[in-house]
């Protein structure tokens, strides 16, 4: 938190005190990290913009043609000492900058398990992540609770201190999964699953949004981020699953339906498979799962070929009939790694479509 | 009629919008006094003769220039737009715009600023200026440079055309899928994006081709490499990045096509396809591309500091060994775009560290500009006025791209307006202020008298304060967590911050205002702002050794070159025109063939967008006609005679000596 008090110092902050820059005071850890390190950087770059700033104001204004006094040498192009100095000067400061993003970038890389809660705060040794399954529907957000069998639309509460673990996906689009209180933004993509491990330290509600244009309800796509105590949080569960509502597979094909600015609703009791399928794809039991996709398979969504769970082609191939039993593609194979079984979230996808080193 | 339109159909009109009903009737009106105008005054012969089929490098960039000031015209309304929509959207506000419309301005907007503003004014210029200040005749493929610009009007048509017939997309003006697939986007609004996109990256590509070649094989006797004028280097960088990057986005953009054209998969999410493939091959374009746009913007930024402090540009060879290699860096960076998209730590700090590097050789610039002026004698006319105020502005925008070059960093501001003020800190404060500084600068280059400076004042004054009331409010924006390309609002305690933004907007139109204003009372005075010594600036380069407006033929004379700064070593050695033994010169015929293809390119698109399958091949079957038509046209050269030659330079001569 100190250096929150050197940022205070510039006279920025007073002029913007009014107003919330939640970027720079978030109120989970993650994102102070990340603010922190926004400030960092700036305060290390200062160090070479101020300077140039006030040198090219002070030549501009020096060695104007009305100033008559000031020295003039028109061939004098060239100076090694200058040019040395031109060049390290830069090279310093980002090699400083070049060493923060290194560290940063690891140290902060969403799909690493958090190592601490706040500074000089670890993780405790027993604490088990509170896993969240997002899915970015058009235009609103479904967060499923593997743990407690719970889903809620637009809403999404989690405990305080304790490290949540997102697994995130999307349906048709992308989308860019953004709580500002709370850790940066990972983009929803469909078929690709994403991570991001966070947490919250302050109670408070805060606000979630899609930060990736999705289309036409894109700017409603806003949801409730409740930070609660513990008790509040085991509260917030029970409340949950005595309204009743469960989420099944036909009741996600209603909901994935195009919609705006949609209340919250919650769904006491989820089909447990239904992440996996979402990011599969084959929620729509016609639909072949990417994981279980061949080569040979025809238009998506058609004439209800290969059936759900079968393995390697999927079954009848509706007017493709001369194309060959395929083997799976290499690439979709790859995909198939992180839907297969439950250790999924282990293996997730990064964006690129490629498996990520383990971390452990 | 599904045979004959397509689904081309009277639904496709959007008589329903009145915004846009009424832009129409404005157009139609405007249009038809022009054409009325042109008709009355006899001018069409003129126009078609002297400027259409023109093959003259000089003609071709004028009309960039005019091409790109009419798009910033369409591009800053869309601006305007947005800024008044996102200043009232809010406390349950729907503002004026609906979805459908407003996700087509912004989309529209950056496609037009990128495509059909910034790059046809970089382009123009660098028509206009590189062939003159390597001393040559005019560009390698006269015919070629032609045909270009008029496939990079073709393509600002199809965007133009979108506005009243369909729509246009709806995506972001990179257009990513899935959301610009066939499923989420099925109407017309990203095939116009795409047709529009290739007819004129068409033009784009080849004209790099062109350029590269000229400036490769063009120079005058003497200039080597590392003689040629700063401006003339950095040219040569943003073609070899166009010939090398615009493919990319052809291809990206032929895959997408296919996609939605005859169901391949190549982005979609199903049957093996993966979206993240078009981001990559999209900003692999992408990037080089700013550097497209800014590189040329450099140069511009160092004649004019070496002209008006007086002085030679101080470290040239730092200056050109900085823009080569932000020339190769730009290849190595473009996965800064989508830091958020899940790439592991390793990718993501490769790609941060390499993006900063890049800010090294661009601060070596910045202090090479500095210290040009360091013990120079600065005359702050408006080219000069408008370098400082990039040197003070771009420091901040490229500081806060360096700042979102940190992927942590990047994760809490990517797609947050705090972005889209620092991409408009670097183009507005980079781009736009250099192409200002160009224009100012060759504009009594181009036309024989100066712009007003009194004009010029007040729309620099109106840009700059307005760049930063529209951009700061962005910046601030950004940090409290508001991303881009919102509708609408529900916090209210946002608004003041997007009105200050829209007040900043009203400065910028006034400087736009200005600046025509200015163009007009200029042509009123010319005869008071006239230059007739074509060294109205005390210049230092070759372009200013000739008359202004120069002779067809640029130089009776090819120059020969002893030293960087060719024209101020002439001067210095007490260089004399030469008066007489001048002979006939070789020069380029004009020709149509390039409006007629581009024409053809045009109804080729359209037709693809609309699915009107039998146009669409007879355009193709047009295009392919006309350019091998063309190739059996022997009439393509012809000789300035002698006797002229000693006509226009005697004139010069007469016009010299009157000055004395």
């Amino acid at each position: 938190m100190s250096r929150y008090r050197v940022f205070a110092m510039l006279p920025l902050m007073a002029a913007l005190s009014g107003c919330n820059l939640v970027v720079l005071n978030p109120s989970g850890d993650v994102a102070s990290q990340q603010g922190n390190l926004v400030v960092i950087s700036t305060l290390l770059m200062l160090l070479i913009i101020v300077p140039v700033m006030a040198l090219t104001v002070l030549f501009a204004w020096r060695y104007r043609q009305s100033n008559t006094k000031a020295r003039y040498e028109p061939e004098w192009d060239h100076s090694t000492q200058l040019e040395l100095v031109i060049w390290a000067a830069p090279l310093l400061i980002i090699i400083c900058l070049g060493a923060l993003t290194y560290m940063g970038s690891h140290l902060l890389d969403p799909y690493r398990p958090i190592d601490r809660i706040a500074a000089n705060r670890p993780v405790p040794a027993d604490a088990k992540p509170l896993e969240v399954n997002v899915v970015a529907l058009d235009w609103k957000w479904l967060f499923i609770y593997p743990e407690y069998g719970i889903a809620a639309v637009n809403e999404m509460a989690a405990p305080v201190d304790r490290p949540i673990r997102f697994n995130i996906t999307a349906s048709t689009v992308m989308n860019s999964f953004y709580i500002p209180a709370l850790a940066g933004q990972v983009y929803a993509m469909p078929g690709m699953q994403t991570q991001l491990h966070a947490v919250i330290n302050k109670p408070g509600t805060y606000k979630g949004f899609s930060a990736n244009y999705s289309g036409a309800g894109f700017s409603q796509m806003r949801f409730a981020f409740h930070g609660l105590d513990h008790d509040g949080f085991d509260t917030w569960v029970a409340d949950v699953k005595a309204g009743g509502g469960s989420l099944d597979r036909n009741g996600y094909l209603q909901l994935e339906k195009p919609s705006v600015a949609d209340p919250v609703r919650r769904f006491a009791t989820t089909d447990p498979a239904l992440f996996k399928a979402v990011l599969g794809q084959c929620v729509d039991p016609a639909r072949t799962c990417t994981d279980n996709m061949g080569m040979g398979t025809g238009e998506h969504g058609s004439s209800g070929h290969g059936e759900h769970g079968s393995s390697g082609h999927g079954g009848e191939h509706g007017g493709h009939g001369a194309a060959p039993q395929g083997q799976p593609i290499q690439g979709q194979s790859i995909q198939g790694q992180s839907i297969q079984g439950s250790a999924a979230p282990d293996a997730p996808l990064t964006g690129a479509g490629l498996p990520r080193p383990s971390n452990s | 009629m599904h045979a004959i339109f397509g689904r081309l159909s009277l639904e496709a009109f959007p008589y329903h919008e009145p915004i846009v009903v009424a832009t129409f009737v404005a157009v139609v009106l405007g249009g038809a006094a022009l054409v009325a105008a042109l008709t009355y005054f006899k001018l069409w012969g003129y126009l078609w003769k002297e400027w259409f089929t023109t093959v003259d490098h000089k003609r071709i960039g004028i009309m960039y220039m005019v091409l790109g000031l009419v798009m910033l015209l369409r591009g800053f309304a869309d601006a305007v737009m947005m800024r008044l929509q996102q200043a009232m959207a809010f406390g349950g506000s729907e503002g004026y715009l609906n979805a459908h419309h407003y996700d087509q301005v912004f989309t529209a907007h950056g496609v037009i600023m990128i495509f059909f503003v910034a790059m046809p004014f970089v382009t123009g210029l660098m028509n206009y200026v590189v062939p003159l200040q390597i001393g040559a005749r005019d560009v390698s493929f006269p015919f070629l440079n032609n045909f270009s610009f008029w496939m990079t009007v073709g393509g600002a048509v199809l965007v133009m055309i979108s506005l009243f017939v369909g729509e246009f997309a709806q995506t972001g003006w990179l257009a990513y899928p899935p959301l610009s697939g066939l499923e989420a986007s099925p109407a017309t609004g990203v095939d116009y994006y795409i047709w529009a996109l290739q007819v004129a990256g068409v033009g784009t590509t080849l004209s790099g081709i062109n350029l590269v070649c000229t400036i490769i094989k063009m120079r005058a006797p003497g200039m080597t490499m590392m003689k040629m004028p700063v401006f003339t280097w950095t040219s040569l960088c943003t073609n070899v990045l166009i010939v090398a990057s615009f493919p990319i986005l052809t291809a990206a953009l032929v895959l997408l096509s296919l996609d939605r054209y005859v169901g391949t998969n190549f982005f979609t999410n199903t049957l093996g396809g993966n979206p993240m493939m078009y981001v990559n091959l999209i900003w692999i374009w992408g990037h080089p591309e700013v550097y497209i746009l800014i590189l040329p913007c450099f140069g511009i930024f160092s004649e004019v500091t070496s002209t008006f402090s007086g002085k030679k540009l101080f470290g040239y060879t730092s200056m050109v060994y900085a823009t080569v290699v932000i020339t190769i860096l730009s290849y190595l960076v473009w996965l800064h775009h989508f830091f958020t998209m899940g790439s592991g730590a390793s990718v993501n700090s490769f790609f941060g560290i390499t993006t900063m590097i890049i800010s090294i050789p661009t601060g070596a610039k910045i202090f090479n500009w500095l210290f040009t002026m360091y013990r120079g004698r600065i005359r702050f006319e408006l080219p000069m006025m408008w370098t400082v105020a990039f040197m003070l502005t771009f420091v901040i925008g490229g500081m806060t791209g360096v700042l979102l070059a940190v992927p942590p960093a990047d994760f809490v501001l990517h797609n947050s307006l705090f972005l889209i003020a620092h991409f408009h800190n670097v183009i507005i404060g980079g781009v736009l202020f250099g192409l200002f500084a160009g224009i100012y600068y060759w504009f009594p280059k181009a036309f024989g008298f100066r712009l007003d400076p009194f004009w010029g004042k007040v729309s620099f004054w109106c840009w700059v304060i307005g760049f930063w009331v529209a951009f700061t409010p962005l910046y601030v924006l950004g940090l409290m967590g508001v991303t881009r390309r919102l509708r609408v609002f529900e916090d209210p305690s946002l608004q003041p911050w997007f009105i200050v933004a829209a007040i900043g907007a009203a400065l910028i139109a006034a400087g736009i205002g200005a600046f025509l204003l200015q163009i007009a009372v200029s042509v009123w005075k010319r005869h008071e702002l006239r230059d007739v010594t074509g060294d109205p600036w005390d210049g230092r380069t070759l372009e200013w050794a000739t008359s202004s407006p120069p002779p067809d033929y640029n130089f009776a004379f090819t120059p020969v070159i002893h030293d960087n700064d060719a024209w101020w070593d002439m001067k210095k050695r007490g260089y004399t025109r030469p008066m007489g033994g001048f002979k006939a010169i070789h020069m380029p015929s004009n020709t149509g063939t390039g409006v007629i293809l581009a024409g053809l390119s045009v109804a080729f698109g359209f037709a693809m967008i609309w699915y009107i399958w039998w146009l669409a091949a007879l355009s193709f079957i047009g295009i392919l006609v006309v350019a091998i038509g063309h190739t059996f046209n022997y009439h393509r050269d012809f000789h300035i005679p002698a006797d002229e030659v000693v006509q226009t330079e005697n004139d010069r001569t007469r016009l010299l000596s009157g000055r004395v």
